[in-house]
């Protein structure tokens, strides 16, 4: 999942940022401890989640109005979704236990 | 301001920082006034306040947001100045190591002052020297003269397109920026061809090429902008010698990084920075008259520090002393330190010796430095031990 580092010859100077909307190529995945789970079946799409998701890991099939679940290279486990949710979809379950399933 | 004649004028060092800042007429000016430094805002503002410079003037209501209103200015691609001294620029020694490690070529006067406390209004260099790990260059004038000189030199410098780094240009406080003395003055016009239009790099005005400045940057990528900011820095030396050729080929002046007096035939060498420099001087034509060879390294480029030029310089003399005038309480000082390190891998090492002196202004007397040559060649200083030169037991 993580990217392959770049050395320092070979970026931006400073630190800045000169190319736009990069912020796609840093997968914030890594940083999850805690995965959430979402259960398809109560899901009223109301997309709660995807307004509230800090790093827009929330997909939605824009066409037919519908959430279509969450991109785990992004979805640093924040719980947020979890939290909102009015429908209670998500379970926030440990990536640990995740693998040892 | 009083004319002698056409391009030559009586100066104060604060005026002749002026003076420079105005025929520069930088984009955008931040600035506070402080103890020493005050009479540069003042004439600058009078300039601003005359329709005489184009520049933007922020008043500001402390260092912090001086400098902090200048990277600002200088991220949004300006040409930006501001000056302080002592208690103002440790106020803004946070954003002082932003401005370097965001790139941006500001240009500052700092009029050297010591830092409380006790509180003191007066010379030493532990302001500036408290910052001399911020990344930015540091140039030290020894009188009104390089004050004016060194300010097209750093802006040159500091607006290189392979540098892009801030730019101190010290001098004595009270010593060198109110004392007057003749200084050449360019012509407007040159001056203006000289430093150019300034072309940043990558302005957060552009907005056809958006931009993020001062990004987060973590263990991933931290240390690789740190990597080129030391090339950046490494760089800065390497077209140093350039730069200060062409303010050269304007003023009819040099400014090698390290400048030499009566060196060449000296055993014994006095090495020091800014006004005591000048004093030196006179202290080694009284001396020299008397047969005896003494002679002075005076260091104009500070950071980056120029070891080869110095340890080549120093190889094979007698003894050297080292007048540092701030300290580093628990450790040798920074002038003392640095010439140590360009010095330990020389077979014929020099005898080395620390001495402190000039503390919140102390005067350096002609008798001082001559006790300091007396000193050398009585073989009467320990290598280990400062010596505080001008303090009374
Ligand atoms: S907040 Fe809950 S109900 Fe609403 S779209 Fe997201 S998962 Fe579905
Ligand atoms: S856990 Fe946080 S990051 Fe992951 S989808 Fe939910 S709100 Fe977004």
């Amino acid at each position: 999942m993580a990217a392959k580092l770049k050395g320092w010859k070979e970026i931006p100077e400073a630190g800045t940022i000169v190319e736009p909307g990069n912020a796609r190529n840093y997968k914030t995945g890594g940083w999850r401890s805690d995965r959430p789970v979402w259960n398809k079946e109560t899901c009223i799409h109301c997309f709660f989640c995807w307004i509230w998701c800090p790093d827009m890991a929330v997909q939605v099939d824009q066409a037919n109005k519908k959430m279509t679940g969450i991109n785990l290279e992004y979805c640093k486990g924040c719980g947020v979704c979890a939290e909102v949710c009015p429908k209670k979809c998500f379970t926030m379950k440990n990536e640990k236990e995740l693998t040892n399933e | 301001m009083s004319t002698i004649q056409k391009n030559k004028l009586s100066l104060t060092g604060n005026q002749a920082a002026a003076e420079a800042m105005r025929q520069i007429d930088p984009d955008v000016v931040a600035a506070y006034p402080i103890t020493p430094q005050t009479e540069i805002v003042m004439a600058f503002s009078q300039f601003h306040a005359d329709g005489k410079v184009n520049t933007e003037m922020i008043r500001v209501e402390s260092e912090h947001s001086a400098m902090s209103a200048c990277i600002g200015s200088a991220s949004a691609g300006a040409r930006t100045m501001t000056a302080t001294s002592s208690q103002g620029l440790a106020l803004m020694h946070e954003m002082v190591f932003i401005a370097a490690s965001l790139r941006l070529p500001i240009v500052m006067p700092v009029v050297n002052r010591a830092l409380s406390g006790p509180i003191n209004i007066h010379c030493d260099h532990s302001d500036t020297m408290a910052e001399r790990d911020s990344g930015w260059i540091q140039i030290f004038a020894e009188n009104p003269q390089e004050v004016y000189d060194h300010m097209f030199l750093a802006m040159k410098l500091a607006e290189h397109p392979d540098v892009q780094l801030p730019v101190m240009v010290n001098q004595d406080g009270f010593i060198t920026s109110h004392g007057v003395e003749i200084v050449d003055v360019l012509e407007d016009k040159a001056v203006k061809d000289f430093v150019g239009e300034y072309k940043p790099k990558t302005p957060l005005l552009d907005l056809k090429h958006p931009v993020t400045m001062g990004a987060l940057d973590l263990y991933d990528y931290y240390f690789e902008h740190k990597r080129q900011q030391a090339e950046a820095v490494k760089r800065a030396f390497g077209l140093f010698d350039k730069v200060a050729g062409d303010v050269s080929k304007l003023t009819g002046r040099k400014y090698p990084m390290v400048e030499t007096y009566q060196f060449d035939d000296a055993d014994y060498v006095i090495v020091t920075m800014s006004s005591a420099a000048g004093t030196t001087k006179f202290v080694i034509d009284s001396l020299r008259a008397q047969g005896t060879k003494v002679g002075l390294l005076k260091i104009r480029l500070f950071r980056p520090f120029p070891y080869k030029i110095i340890s080549g310089l120093l190889k094979g003399k007698k003894g050297v002393a080292v007048l540092d005038r701030s300290a580093s309480f628990g450790a040798f000082s920074p002038v003392y330190t640095e010439i140590m390190n360009s010095c330990y891998y020389l077979d014929a090492r020099p005898n080395i010796y620390p001495v402190v002196f000039g503390l919140g202004g102390r005067d350096l007397t002609p008798k001082l430095i001559e006790s300091v040559y007396t000193g050398l060649i009585g073989n009467k200083f320990k290598t280990d031990q400062i010596e505080y030169l001008g303090v009374r037991e």
